[in-house]
């Protein structure tokens, strides 16, 4: 779901880097008010937790690859917020260290993996949850298909991204594409099966695992009624 | 939070990067991941995408290090030293970004 540089025409990724820009600024003043000292190694462990869970490419049928992205869990633990911050600098370092995604693309990138993705993902845990114990299976459960929705709706949006490019930008004489040269007709069905069918799953496993190892080790993580940031939202 | 669920989880990323080179095994490239030249089902490089794709040269492409591509043994040392590095990269700037967002009180 990493959207190279050159996919992306400069409507779009421009589009999407003035965009992220505020939601970046909002982000850091929603985590400001409710972030403790004790919780930044977390918001660390949770980045880092992000970034090399990504690198565990899944093979499918057909030759394609794809991951896990792990925002949906950071937002189970920390708020969707906090989420947004820790999947953004994992996405940044990614692409300026290691060629994974863009650089004119981190906009799009973080807009996808770094918004959506977590706030989809917390919002449906939350619907799933609500008002149960904290050692209720309805937490893994829910975080699980959370996950799973998250990275569909995320992988939606990047599909939309790279299906509206032909619309947007082609060269006069020839017809030719000037970016990604794949039609929304094409991008979405391909992007969504592989996503529906397949890693749809990797994330909601990981997801779940986690937020039932969480429950078995230190309920603490999960205690909170009101997520940070979220109750002003 | 209790005083040691850092530690453990700490331990776990520990884990997961040592196991990172499983990521390797997958050979394919993702849908929409494609060099220009290796667009599929494409039998031109649209030009905008040529130009953009040159845009920026990482250090540790594809998370390893220029030349260790072809040999397993020498990749999976290239990705593990890249999830160090980019873990490592990642912790400072999110300690160094707590300075100023988080605050002392009690939890």
């Amino acid at each position: 779901m990493h959207i190279p540089d050159g996919y992306l025409g400069p409507i779009t990724y421009g589009l999407l880097w003035i965009v992220m820009i505020p939601i970046w600024i909002i982000a850091a003043s929603k985590v400001k008010k409710t972030l403790k000292t004790k919780q930044v190694p977390l918001l660390a462990i949770g980045a880092a937790f992000s970034f090399v869970i990504m690198m565990f490419n899944v093979p499918i049928p057909g030759g394609s690859t794809g991951h896990a992205v792990g925002g949906t869990l950071i937002a189970v633990v920390l708020g969707p917020w906090a989420a947004l911050i820790a999947v953004s600098i994992a996405l940044i370092i990614q692409a300026l260290f290691f060629g994974d995604g863009g650089i004119t693309a981190i906009g799009a990138n973080c807009f996808n993996m770094g918004v959506v993705l977590p706030f989809v993902g917390y919002y449906v845990y939350r619907l799933i949850s609500a008002n149960s114990d904290v050692n209720s299976s309805r937490l893994w459960i829910g975080a699980g298909i959370g996950g799973y929705v998250a990275l569909n709706v995320a992988a939606l949006f990047t599909a939309i991204e790279f299906g509206i490019q032909p619309y947007l930008h082609r060269d006069i004489e020839t017809g030719m594409a000037l970016y990604s040269p794949y039609p929304l007709n094409i991008a979405v069905p391909i992007m969504a099966f592989e996503h529906l069918v397949f890693f749809g799953f990797v994330e909601l496993i990981v997801t779940a695992l986690v937020v039932k190892y969480i429950q078995q080790t230190d309920t603490t993580l999960l205690e909170h009624k009101v997520a940070y940031g979220v109750s002003a939202a | 939070m209790k005083l040691d669920t850092t530690k453990k989880l700490w331990i776990g990323l520990a884990i997961l990067i040592v196991l990172t080179p499983l990521g390797l095994l997958a050979t394919g490239t993702a849908w929409g991941e494609w060099a220009p030249d290796e667009l599929e089902g494409v039998d031109y490089i649209p030009q905008g995408m040529q130009k953009l794709s040159d845009f920026w040269h990482s250090l540790l492409p594809d998370y390893n290090v220029p030349g260790w591509e072809n040999s397993f043994a020498l990749s999976s040392i290239g990705y593990i030293l890249s999830a160090i590095i980019g873990i490592g990269i990642i912790t400072a700037i999110i300690f160094a970004l707590g300075k100023f967002l988080a605050s002392e009180e009690e939890v």
